[in-house]
């Protein structure tokens, strides 16, 4: 009968995310659209270390000039590295095929991809690299196991070993999983520093996603103040019209 | 006489413009005690036109084809100006279309809306709600995304499992043997052309049919019955400019509710615009969960508590055509809510809430539990229209233990072959879920006064 009412109280509980993943914890990565020093240091981070194997094939250079702040020429000196059109897409100059036979994989375009994951897995992925010497690039994933890509930020962050806790699972059998990680080669930046890069990075992906999304709020609000305005006017309206009805 | 009165008696020579005029607004005289429920019907067709025309200015930059549909997407929303507004009117509009139309069949069935003489307009709406469906399901292949594709492929697949032509009835709707660039074209032409004309004159018929038989009300009293000398209904009122301007408030309202969605919760935490629908189609990957969206779900849930796939398709495809017979199964001749019985008024609130909880579940993973309480749940949906039915009259305790003793028996012989040691308690206790409300439902009648109706007063109460 409990589980029952449960399964009953469950539906009055608002299920927001669905595409929870599954089961592996996510950092929140607070990203903050509004702070352009973030997306601009986001962007260089992309097209730096992302924008080799991966293309985001809807984003122009040019509207992401625009969006953050940049002139024609700041982009072209500094984020430009796969293209020379200001107007064109990032794209890559990979061959798909290659990549299949490079990374087993196809290599997903990322310009959506922070609307189909979410900025938390995102931010959390690109944390979570471990050393893992039976992986093809010596690394595994915690939020993604197995996965294709080399750790591309090691530079930056170090490599890691993971820390397992030995634990007992539902059949009593011990088991191990990854608690924690311990760095076992430094990178440029201390862990603080990287977690901010991280942040900054998943904020541009997240911007990418979706370019609106700068001035999808402002205007909803204009649009909500010019509605309400309206209510009052089509209410007295009404009133006015319904004054002889009893 | 004026140039516009002139003007108007040349047109009205050739046309019947004042004529339709009058009949259908400044002279269709409407019950004058509209509650909030029936903002919903104009809501509809104001949605209706947003669909239709943001649609139309979507299928300019959008590409029908496997290739470029989910980039032609992108495109729209980046590069087109104000693409983004437009698609998610759009998308946005889809869901509200939803909600809008099963508040306003709730509606119906509070104050017996359905029942003689309007049961041309309740099947008219019925269609509409079928085409509607058939609309959804089509434009939800257009983005071409992950679960566009995947959900497709599982809804077309429920026709292979019908008995000898389903595998060619499957391989004719997509036009190949998967969901392809064949399937996405079609779909477009039906999504964009073929149901949307269905659905005009669907809507034309339902509200001849409404202005031919004039306007329920939460009184459910017919205000034809009492005219006055002019021969006007004494509790009407002409449609327009009351309930024009009425109806105004209720589009502004209802707007501030779309808008919030639109600007700020797009994706409605992945109902409105799924999540995994921002990867582009992969058949080569099925994705781990599939759910369709949110209007299908509960429907989806009956489907999935059948274990049989041909008699779940049946079961969800008479879920959905039992709602056509309403009519004729609720044959109280009381239509309000208001005046019925405190039992029925129990019986129909359960009926919602299991709606919605059959919604909830179709979202869900099938694990044991919910599984099983989509089970039952379902069985309460089905079991909600015999109960409409029963409470139709009064009826005997002979009869009263019959029905609950036969219909209980139904289920629970399918309970005695599937329960095993594994699901003895879960399957036990659940039981109680549809044999309770069959209990009170069918028993209250006999030893309380629950089913005890109120009278009917002649004239609108206000």
């Amino acid at each position: 009968m409990k589980k029952i009412i449960t399964a009953l109280l469950m539906t009055l509980v608002p299920t927001l995310g669905l595409a929870a993943a599954g089961g592996v914890h996510l950092d929140k990565a607070d990203v903050d659209l509004h702070n352009q020093a973030s997306l601009q240091n986001g962007a260089k981070l992309f097209v730096n270390y992302c924008l080799s194997c991966h293309s985001a094939a809807y984003m122009r250079y040019s509207r992401m000039g625009q969006d953050l702040g940049l002139s024609q020429e700041q982009v072209r000196d500094n984020l430009m590295f796969a293209s020379d059109k200001i107007g064109e897409t990032m794209t890559i100059a990979m061959p798909a095929s290659d990549a299949k036979k490079w990374f087993g994989t196809k290599i997903p375009d990322l310009t959506v991809i922070a609307r189909a994951r979410g900025a938390d897995w995102l931010y959390t992925y690109l944390r979570t690299f471990y050393l893992d010497a039976s992986r093809p690039w010596g690394v595994n994933n915690v939020t993604f196991k197995d996965v294709g890509m080399p750790h591309v930020l090691w530079e930056l962050e170090g490599l890691k070993q993971p820390v397992y806790e030995i634990y007992k699972d539902h059949d009593g059998n011990d088991a191990k999983r990854i608690v924690g990680f311990e760095i076992v080669q430094p990178g440029k930046m201390s862990p603080a520093e990287y977690d901010n890069a991280v942040r900054d990075l998943v904020n541009f992906m997240v911007y990418m996603g979706e370019p609106a999304k700068l001035s999808r709020y402002s205007i909803g609000v204009w649009v909500l103040l010019f509605l309400a305005l309206l209510f009052v006017v089509s209410y007295a309206m009404k009133k006015e019209f319904w004054k002889d009805i009893h | 006489m004026s140039k516009m009165q002139e003007f108007m008696g040349w047109v009205d020579d050739r046309f019947p413009m004042t004529k339709m005029w009058e009949e259908h607004l400044s002279k269709y005289y409407a019950p004058s005690n509209f509650n909030f429920w029936y903002f919903f019907g104009s809501l509809a067709l104001l949605v209706l036109v947003n669909q239709i025309v943001t649609g139309i200015f979507l299928t300019m930059h959008y590409k029908p084809d496997a290739e470029l549909a989910f980039a032609s997407v992108e495109y729209i929303m980046r590069d087109v100006n104000g693409g983004w507004i437009i698609r998610y009117m759009h998308s946005t509009g889809a869901s509200a279309f939803f909600i809008v139309v099963y508040l306003h069949m709730f509606r119906g069935l509070m104050y017996g809306s359905f029942k003689k003489p309007r049961e041309l307009l309740w099947i008219f709406g019925m269609l509409i709600y079928l085409a509607l469906m058939a609309e959804a399901f089509m434009g939800y292949l257009l983005p071409w995304g992950q679960l566009s594709y995947w959900g497709s492929q599982v809804i077309v697949n429920l026709f292979g499992a019908i008995p000898v032509i389903g595998q060619d009835l499957s391989i004719w709707l997509r036009g190949d043997y998967v969901i392809s660039d064949a399937t996405l074209n079609r779909f477009f032409a039906f999504h964009v052309i073929a149901v949307p004309l269905v659905l005009l004159g669907l809507v034309v018929a339902h509200i001849l049919a409404l202005h031919e038989v004039g306007s329920n009300n939460p009184d459910g009293i017919e205000i034809k019955k009492n005219k006055g000398p002019d021969g006007l209904p004494l509790d009407g009122i002409p449609f327009h400019p009351y309930y024009s301007v009425k109806d105004i408030v209720g589009v502004v309202v209802f707007l501030m509710f779309f808008v919030s969605a639109m600007f700020f919760l797009p994706e409605m935490g992945g109902y409105f615009l799924e999540y995994a629908n921002f990867i582009p189609a992969d058949p080569l990957k099925t994705p781990e969960h599939i759910a369709p969206v949110w209007y299908f779900t509960p429907f989806y849930t009956v489907l999935r508590a059948v274990p049989d796939p041909f008699l779940g398709v049946i079961a969800m495809g008479a879920a959905v055509v039992i709602l056509f017979f309403l009519p004729w199964l609720d044959q109280n001749p009381i239509k309000s809510v208001r005046y019925r019985s405190p039992l029925n008024f129990m019986n129909l609130l359960f009926f919602a809430a299991a709606f919605i909880y059959l919604g909830y579940l179709g979202v869900k993973p099938p694990e044991p539990l919910l599984a099983e309480m989509g089970l039952r749940f379902s069985e309460v949906y089905f079991l909600f229209f015999f109960v409409l039915w029963f409470h139709s009259k009064p009826r005997s305790a002979g009869f009263s233990y019959a029905s609950l003793i036969v219909l209980v028996g139904i289920y629970s012989l399918y309970d005695v072959v599937r329960i095993s040691e594994g699901n003895m308690g879960l399957v036990t206790i659940s039981w109680l879920i549809p044999t309770g409300y069959m209990a009170i439902m069918l028993l209250a009648p006999l030893f309380t006064n629950l089913n005890q109706e109120k009278p009917v007063p002649e004239r609108l109460t206000k």
